[in-house]
Formats: structure tokens, sequence, C-alpha cells
């Protein structure tokens, strides 16, 4: 959400200033005409904006300030109420240490993208096949891949037939195992999103000028010193972008673990905890607070992340 | 992880925030005041049966439109039939005849459905009408009924030795174990996988202290102690699991899987309502063992000498309060309960007072089994035990805490029965105090 709210803001407010400029230049006549478009045009973008945007998360704050169970038509008004109890119950915070095994995995899955990517950004052969096979699990529904992996780890399955086939006797439980399943399902994971990385990363590297690899060749730079000189600080804007994706993500993961164990077995996560206080337990109020309290969590290490590696011009040349 | 997941909590924000809209129903519900005498309208039906929408439904329809030629039915099958439904009930938009979710408290019920009727006035002909009832008026018609027991695959257990159903839980955890020592079967599947059969089990509540057990309940503080049902079932659980007389990984098992593997004798027994039987069944022809191995058998306890089973209601239809056609709706109601035959062709327990016991039920005949039902909610408590146990987070109409007593009995998650006990004993008593008695 984050990400994509920046530019949108940025966009609207360039044909502003320019309209400005050309108004003090004396034409006055169009000015009201070229202050008037530009709204014209965002008119249904944000009209869509606001509608199905801002004002379900305004309703979502509306809600964690009552008792609301989801159905009944009256909402009982309670203040923080809600937020106390959140902050008063450890074991709803618990959950977060599973969305370690996450941003592990994204560190793991970044790593492997970042490699392929760069491999495939120099002459290999069949490299458009590559790249193709590294992206299609991105395209792929989720819920598809959950009962793929399903099949995957299951006792006898796919997995466990193949290190048979190599010798592996007595296998563990991938996913019965509470001390397996988190690194079984954050591997799904990265099986899943890996492609989108890689794409992310490739389109940067590509976007380096050829000649810089030619200077480099000259001055008889390898392959590593490329990658370190040139390619990282590179595309240092695209690698900073995809850990403020990578850990959100990993503090929100909700869909391969709810489709696959619905959280069952030590794998529940902070948003299946949230979907099941609203809808199982009818606490529409308290699940609303915690969807507030992850926002804000969401939005606070962003920001840090920010602060702690700031987004500087990088100068190759 | 990328993208995906940030739209993953926008998503939950969004549906959480869609529940709201408004809820204001101003309009005057008119009736079908044109056609006195002949019903007329069209009809829309939001059904839970995705299976049998085109095939059996689509049959009704046409019988039923040579007796109301004048009234247009449309189904409409949902297949998240409990989520998708009970947020719709935030619109005006949810069918003229629908299953109520079991989401809705008793006291919302006149918010949302048109009354049917009184209960002392229905209850002379349908049986369940206390269920979905407030303040004496019936809101919802229950479209079959249960029976509680289990389902067995007979010719495992007859390998085993066992041919009488078990008449204690200890007998049936020797039965349980001598399927285990005699044969190649997994004696006991809890279908942890897919969660909801895990919460069947709960339909036999009421086999040890009767049919006011979850009133009961309701002014208990600690409901999972010796003597109480709810002990009874989570420690019969217990038991099975922490000796290894269930599936060996119970987090990657397949309902669908599971009716085939039972057909085919590589279960033996799963506990399930008597509507399961049919399906068993089909299941069993399917992988080419015979219908006959499926047996049902009631709850392994006894009260002076006879078995119990306690019989209650499927989803019950209601009629929508905004609906504009609610003759025709009341019609197809009236013709779905006494004309259609779906109660019983479905292997169900007849809705009609009069009705009879289906076949799929014949292994009840000899054992003499005595039905009972569960007793109203008295007046003012209607909604009393499901605050409890929402407030105490304890989900006795879904299957969260069961998969958690069962990972704790086969030792993935820390403690033992006598602790996680007492941890629910505590949420039950500290809800019960929010609550207020």
């Amino acid at each position: 959400m984050v990400v994509v709210t920046g530019p949108g803001r940025s966009r609207f407010k360039t044909p502003a200033r320019t309209a400005r400029r050309r108004g003090r230049r004396g034409q006055s006549e169009t000015k009201r005409g070229w202050r008037s478009t530009p709204w014209l045009f965002l008119l249904i973008p944000l009209g869509f904006l606001i509608l199905f945007t801002y004002l379900p998360v305004a309703n979502m704050l509306w809600y964690s300030l009552t008792t609301w169970d989801g159905r009944a038509p009256v909402k009982e008004f309670v203040g923080l109420d809600n937020f106390v109890q959140i902050f008063t119950r450890p074991e709803l915070f618990q959950v977060f240490f599973v969305s370690l095994y996450y941003i592990a995995g994204s560190f793991v899955q970044m790593a492997l993208a970042l490699y392929f990517a760069t491999i495939l950004s120099f002459k290999t052969r069949f490299r458009n096949f590559f790249k193709g096979v590294i992206f299609f699990p991105y395209l792929l529904n989720g819920v598809a891949i959950g009962l793929v992996f399903l099949y995957f780890f299951r006792p006898d399955g796919t997995l466990d037939a193949l290190l048979t086939l190599v010798g592996v006797q007595d296998p563990p439980q991938w996913l019965g195992d509470p001390s397996l399943i988190n690194y079984s399902l954050a591997s799904t994971s990265v099986w899943r999103y890996m492609g989108l990385n890689f794409v992310l990363f490739l389109g940067a590297i590509q976007s380096i000028p050829n000649e810089l690899y030619e200077a480099a060749d000259i001055d008889g730079a390898t392959s590593w010193d490329k990658f370190r000189y040139i390619i990282a600080p590179g595309i240092r804007k695209i690698i900073g972008l995809s850990f403020i994706l990578a850990i959100s993500g990993a503090l929100s993961v909700f869909e391969i673990p709810y489709i696959m164990t619905g959280g069952a077995n030590g794998s529940e996560t902070f948003v299946i905890q949230t979907v099941n206080t609203a809808f199982v337990f009818s606490k529409v109020g308290l699940a609303s607070a915690m969807a507030v309290v992850l926002l804000l969590i969401v939005l606070i290490v962003t920001w840090i992340q920010r602060k702690v590696f700031p987004d500087d011009k990088a100068d190759l040349v | 992880m990328a993208k995906k997941h940030i739209v993953g909590i926008a998503t939950v924000a969004l549906v959480l925030a869609a529940c709201g809209g408004d809820n204001s129903s101003n309009e005057a519900s008119t009736g079908d005041g044109d056609s006195e005498g002949s019903i007329s309208g069209d009809l829309t039906v939001l059904t839970h049966r995705t299976d049998i929408v085109d095939t059996v439904l689509e049959d009704y329809k046409e019988r039923f439109g040579e007796l109301y030629p004048d009234v247009n039915i449309r189904f409409e099958a949902i297949t998240e039939y409990e989520g998708d439904v009970s947020i719709r009930l935030n619109t005006e938009e949810y069918g003229d005849v629908l299953m109520i979710p079991a989401a809705v408290t008793r006291d919302q019920l006149p918010d949302f459905f048109e009354p049917l009727g009184t209960v002392e006035e229905l209850g002379e002909k349908y049986r369940f009408v206390e269920e979905q009832a407030y303040e004496g008026d019936v809101y919802g018609i229950s479209i079959t009924g249960n029976a509680n027991g289990y389902v067995v695959n007979k010719r495992v257990w007859e390998e085993a030795g066992i041919t009488e159903p078990p008449a204690t839980p200890d007998e049936f955890l020797d039965a349980l174990r001598a399927i285990e020592a005699n044969t190649d079967a997994i004696p006991y599947y809890t279908n942890y996988g897919d969660g909801w059969p895990l919460g069947q089990i709960r339909g036999n509540m009421g086999v040890l202290t009767g049919p006011e057990v979850e009133n009961n309940m309701a002014h208990m503080d600690e409901p999972w102690t010796e003597g109480e049902d709810i002990n009874l079932l989570d420690s019969l659980v217990y038991d099975i699991v922490a000796e290894g007389l269930s599936e060996n990984d119970p987090t990657t098992t397949n309902w669908e899987e599971s009716k085939n593997l039972l057909g085919t004798g590589d279960i033996a027994t799963m506990m399930l309502g008597s509507w399961a039987i049919i399906q068993m069944q089909d299941a069993a022809e399917n992988v080419g063992a015979s219908r006959d191995d499926i047996g049902y058998w009631p709850f392994p306890l006894q009260t002076d000498g006879t078995f119990r089973s306690r019989i209650g209601g499927d989803y019950k239809m209601a009629i929508n309060k905004h609906s504009e056609h609610k003759e025709a709706a009341r019609a197809w109601i009236d013709w779905y309960t006494e004309e259609s035959g779906f109660a019983t062709d479905q292997g169900g327990v007849s809705v009609l007072v009069d009705g009879e016991l289906p076949d799929t039920l014949s292994d009840f005949d000899p054992l003499d089994v005595e039905f009972f039902e569960l007793a109203p909610r008295p007046e003012g408590e209607e909604r009393l035990f499901s605050d409890i146990h929402n407030t105490a987070e304890i989900d006795l109409d879904g299957w969260l805490y069961n998969q958690r007593l069962i990972d704790i009995a086969r030792g993935a998650a820390d403690g033992d029965k006598e602790s996680y006990f007492a941890e629910l004993n505590n949420r039950w008593a500290d809800a019960r105090a929010q609550v207020g008695d």
C-alpha cells in the first residue's frame, strides 16, 4: 500500500504546479480551464481510490473502537478497549515469531533472485526459457499452489518419493512436525515469490547502460567485479524496495499457511489470527483493532528501514 | 515475501470493513399482495449443497413447478456458505429463501428473517423447531435431521473380532487397539486437516448428562471435569490420539480421500453425524467395495443399559425479511419439508414429527437406541452459551480448539490433557465472569 500511494500523489502535483506557472505569465482566460482539467481526469481514479481503499480503512478504524460482532445492527462504542486488550494479551503477539521464518525465507529468496537475475542478464544458453521457468510460479493461483504443495509434503508424497529415490529412509513429517512446518511453509513461499523479485532485479540490471560493462572489460574486470561495482550499486534502489516488500510481506503472511494448514500445528500467523478472531469468534471489533495494529507495525518498520537505508541516488558514471 | 502479502492484509482490511454496510431497513416489506389466490413470483434460493444443485434440486424445482406454475425458482449454490452468507446478511440481498447461517444468534433472528409461526403450532408438525426460535416464534424449519454416533467399516471391525458396538469409552478404546493389532487399517481417523470433521463429535453432547447439557454448561465454571459431556468427548479423542490409534500425520488429511479410505477398509472409524452414512456408502461403492460394509453405531456410552443418540436439525430454511414474494417462499419451504422427501432421501431423520427413521440407521434397530433432542435455551439466555464460548475464544461451533487438543495429544504442542483442560476451564470461567451470569 505504501508503495502505491507514493508515486500516485506526486503525479497529480506536477500538472498543478505547471498550471500555476502558466497563470503567472498572464494567460488569465485559460487559467480556470487549466486548473480544473487535471482534476476532471482524476475524478474517476480518485473516486475509486477513496471508495475502495480509504473508505473501508476509515470504516475499519471505526469498527476497531466498537465491540461489533459482524452482524448486529448496533455497534457499541468502547473507545480504546480493543487496543488495550491486544497489548495486555501477550499470546496475541506470540504469533509474530512465526514471521521470523518468513523473514529468513525472504533473505534466501532475494539472494537466489539476485543470483539468477545476474546470471541471466549476461549471455546464457536458453536464457529466455530459464526466465520463464523462474517467473512461472508467480503466475499460479495461490490456492492451486497450496494444494500442490500439500501433496508434495504429505507422507509418501512427491518429496518423500524423491528422497526415497536418492536413498533417504524415514523422512520426517514435513507438515506434521511442529519444528519443521514453518520451514516447509516458508520455502513454499520462497518458491512462489522468488520469480517476482527476479523480474524486478532483472529489469533493473538491464537498465544499466552497456558501455559500463564494455569499459569494465577493457579494464580487465572479472564477473564478480562487475557485479560488485556496477550491478549492485546500480540496482540498490530496487533492492531497498524489495526489502520493504519482503519484511512487510513476512509480517502479514496469510495465503499459503491459511490454505495449507489453516494455521494449525503452530503455523498461525498474525493475519490468520485476525481472520479467526473476526469470523470464528465473532469479534469483528477486536479483529479490526488487530488489523490497525498490523498496519501501524508495517508502517513503522518501513519508516525505520527508510531511515537506516536512505535511497540516495546511485551514481554509476 | 512480496507484494501479494501486502494485498493480503489489504484484503483483510477490506473484508473487515465491508462487513459494515447500512443496516437500516426502512423499506416496508410488502407481501405478495397482487395475487390472492394463485401464488407467483421469482424466488432466489440460497443453498450450500453445491453437489446436488444441478441434479436433485433441479428435479425438485420441476416437481414444485407443476403445483405452482407461476413461481420461478433460481438456485444460488454457495461453496463457502457460512462465511459468505453471514457477510451478505448486512445487505438486504440474501435471497428469498436461505439456510440460516450458524453465526446468527437467536436474538438476531427477527432482524433478518420472517417468523414462520409459533413454537407450539409448528411443533405439532415439525421436529427441531426450537433450534431457531426466539421468544416463542420459529424462524427456520430444518431441511433434514441427523442422529449422532460414528461411522465404521464393519468388515474391518469384524476382522478385529468385534461385532457388537462397544458400550463404554474403555471398550471403544479396546476395540481400536484390537483393530490396530489385528488389521492394517487406521483405527480412528480424525480428519484434522480439513478441520470441520473434528467438531462433529460434539453432536454427541448430552449422551452423558442429558438434554440440558449446554444450558448447564453456561452456568458452570469448570466444564472440563470428570462427569461432564465435554470432558468425556475431549478425553476420548485425546486418549485415542495419544496412544497412536489415529492417522500418523494428521495435518495432511483430506476429506474426500478419507471417504474412499473408509470404503476400502484403510480406515476403520470416523466420528460423524448420520448425514455422512450415505456419502460413505457411495464412496464404498465407488472404490469397488460393498455399501453394506458401512455401518453406523451410537456413541460408546450407555445409560441404564441403553444407548442414547442425540438427534438434531440440519440447516434451517428461512425467509428473508426483505423478500418481496414471501407467500411463494413459504410455499416452497412447506413443499420442500413435507413433499420433496429430501430429509430421508439424503439418509437423514425426517423433520416431520410422525416421520420414520431412514434405512441408513438400520444398525440402530436391534440396539433399541433412545433418541433425545437438546433442550431449548431458557428465556433470556438465548445467546448466553455462544457468548461465553466466543468470549473465551473456545470455538465450540468450530474446530480450532480440537486441533490444539490433538497437537498436544500427539506431542506436537506443549502440555498434557490436565494442563489443557485446566486452561480451558480458566478461560471458560473468565469468559463467564465477563459475559455476566
